[in-house]
């Protein structure tokens, strides 16, 4: 496991070491003590570098159709993992699907945890009547299936990258917005608050300068534990038939597309699969890793 | 305890009429389906004809209104295509995701205690790890893609289990277990850590003393008194289980309530999806509702909250 290290270490160092090289060593030297973080921390770099140098790696075009090639198994002809039912590269589309699960992820953890973050302020901070209304309609939601509610969502505003986003951040900013609600609650009791209010600094300056910057931790934390299911959710609804539609590769899609070949083809069901378990295995721990770091108390649930 | 059972019943009535308005109105942002049965280049009176005829000329105040009318009595129209009672068609799908669902628990309940119970009072030991590493990995696995390799597996190379349909025993195996393994993996984290919670407790240590032997502390001391916080957390669960039916009932074509709701979302057919919806958003509710009645029944202090 720490024979990978040294080449993160250095390439993240050398970027921002001027400003804080304490803090990446930090985070680094409890990284290598914990293998699942490490292993979770390797499958995520490998997933970003595979989403941004993707098209540069693949070794044909993952939408390219052939049909003179086509549901060629894996290692013939030149082609890794074989070919699919309109022939074309297997290897090249799960690459190109790496891109579409980790923008969908970001995407989406990004607007989902920014709405349910102001909406936990707005709730803990103020309370009186507002929080009553938004933590209701939290409630609401969250007594409906998370995969349904996205599900039927997307089946109605229509399907592609952009609406599958918007249907999972609608259905995921209430996760946000009670956990960061509850965090706001328990900072306001805290002893440097009540004294700041003594003192007289305004609520703005409190809540921006006091609340805030204490947020981030749970903030970070819930946002890795919440990717993995968007990205699970993603597949599941694109294995349905909505979400990102062929021809863009995605990996819940090529699974749909295969299983009609499941009798004949073992490997159009077979990789994008191992593709979808990786990443969320890695995305998970990682994130659990992150957890027990940074908040020990919750360690061991 | 009385207050707080009426108080979470009328939320459940809230519950469900918030889904169904939500889905009306998103319904009908997404344009009227009135398009979708006729031809592309049908005139415009025929178009208009069609609307006038299902009611989608009107304000959409009025069109919600009638809705909910009619909704409350049970009345979601009829299907666009079948022309048949749309909450009829819905309940004649819901004995078999019952059927599914409830098998599915009771397997995956099965498996994950004496996995939860071994992994907790052997903790960190091989088993644990076994243990733990399995939930670890489950919680990875999409229960849609399980399915296919079952499929793969008993169905394409063994060739002794049918890839899908309904109707017999035979039928059930397969669903059953891809539904199952989606729990299995959350329920033996949740009898671990109810487990590991009782095991940690004087009266355990006393009776470990005092020599009563293995089998009898585990079962009759420490998972006896664990098993309350197990079937809430368990029935709070059951909203998951009841979302992954609908994605086993598709990869299977077991003709449930989730695999109608799939195509009636794939053919428009809105007055199904709004019967779907319904049964699904109150058969959720009930479940949470009498999950919490559970939770607040052992758990005093929620009551008071």
């Amino acid at each position: 496991m720490a024979s990978s290290l040294p080449q993160g270490e250095q390439a993240l160092d050398q970027s921002v070491k001027p400003k804080q090289p304490s803090k990446i060593a930090e985070f680094f030297s409890n990284l290598s003590r914990s293998w699942t973080g490490m292993l979770g921390f390797s499958i995520i770099i490998l997933l970003v570098l595979l989403s941004i140098f993707g098209p540069w790696i693949t070794p044909y075009d993952p939408e390219h159709a052939e049909f003179g090639k086509k549901l060629l198994p894996p290692m013939t002809d030149g082609h890794l993992l074989g070919t699919d039912q309109l022939g074309r590269d297997i290897f090249s589309r799960i690459i190109m699907g790496a891109r579409v699960s980790v923008i969908i992820g970001v995407a989406t953890v990004c607007i989902a945890g920014l709405i349910g973050t102001i909406v936990g302020i707005i709730a803990g901070y103020f309370r009186g009547w507002i929080d009553i209304v938004l933590m209701r309609i939290v409630d609401v939601q969250l007594s409906f299936p998370f995969i349904l509610l996205v599900l039927v969502i997307n089946a109605i505003i229509g399907t592609g990258l952009r609406n599958i986003i918007i249907s999972l951040a609608i259905g995921g900013w209430v996760i946000f917005a009670r956990v960061i609600r509850s965090e706001v609650l328990a900072l306001r009791e805290k002893e440097f608050i009540t004294s700041c209010i003594a003192t007289g600094v305004s609520r703005l300056e409190i809540l921006v300068k006091h609340i805030v910057p204490n947020l981030f931790t749970p903030m970070i934390i819930l946002a890795s534990l919440q990717i993995g299911t968007y990205i699970i959710a993603e597949a599941s609804i694109s294995f349905l038939g909505f979400g990102v539609q062929p021809p863009t590769p995605a990996w819940g899609n090529m699974l749909n597309e295969g299983k009609d070949y499941i009798f004949s083809s073992w490997w159009l069901i077979t990789f994008p699969g191992i593709a979808i378990v990786l990443t969320a295995l890695g995305v998970n721990l990682f994130g659990d890793w992150l957890r027990d770091t940074l908040d020990p108390e919750l360690k061991g649930e | 305890m009385l207050d707080f059972i009426i108080k979470r019943f009328l939320q459940v009535i809230v519950v469900v009429f918030l889904a169904l308005t939500v889905v009306f109105f998103l319904i009908r942002l997404a344009g009227d389906p009135t398009t979708l049965f006729l031809p592309p280049d049908a005139p415009r009176e025929q178009i208009e004809e069609y609307r006038e005829l299902l009611g989608y000329n009107r304000p959409l105040y009025v069109q919600y209104g009638d809705f909910v009318s009619s909704a409350v009595q049970g009345d979601f129209g009829e299907s666009l295509r079948s022309q048949e009672d749309a909450l009829g068609i819905v309940l004649s799908r819901l004995p078999a995701t019952f059927q599914l669902a409830i098998s599915a628990l009771v397997l995956a309940l099965l498996i994950a205690i004496p996995l939860g119970v071994l992994s907790a009072y052997k903790r960190n030991t091989v088993f644990d790890r076994i243990g733990v590493g399995l939930t670890v990995v489950g919680q990875a696995v999409p229960s849609f893609w399980l399915g296919l390799l079952l499929i793969f597996f008993f169905a394409a190379q063994l060739k002794v289990l049918p890839s899908g349909g309904g109707g017999t025993p035979v039928h059930m195996i397969l669903p059953t277990l891809t539904l199952a393994a989606y729990s299995v993996a959350r329920f033996t984290r949740f009898t671990r850590s109810a487990m590991l919670d009782v095991l940690r407790k004087d009266y355990i240590r006393t009776a470990k003393a005092s020599g009563v032997p293995t089998m009898r502390l585990i079962m009759r001391y420490a998972l006896r008194n664990s098993l309350i916080p197990i079937i809430t957390l368990v029935a709070l669960d059951l909203g998951v289980l009841l979302g992954g039916a609908v994605i086993t009932e598709v990869v299977f074509s077991w003709p449930g309530v989730g695999r109608l709701l799939m195509q009636s979302l794939m053919n428009r057919d809105f007055p199904i999806v709004l019967a779907g919806v319904f049964i699904i958003a109150l058969i959720y509710a009930i479940i949470n509702f009498v999950a919490d009645i559970l939770y607040a029944y052992v758990n005093p202090q929620i009551r008071v909250k």
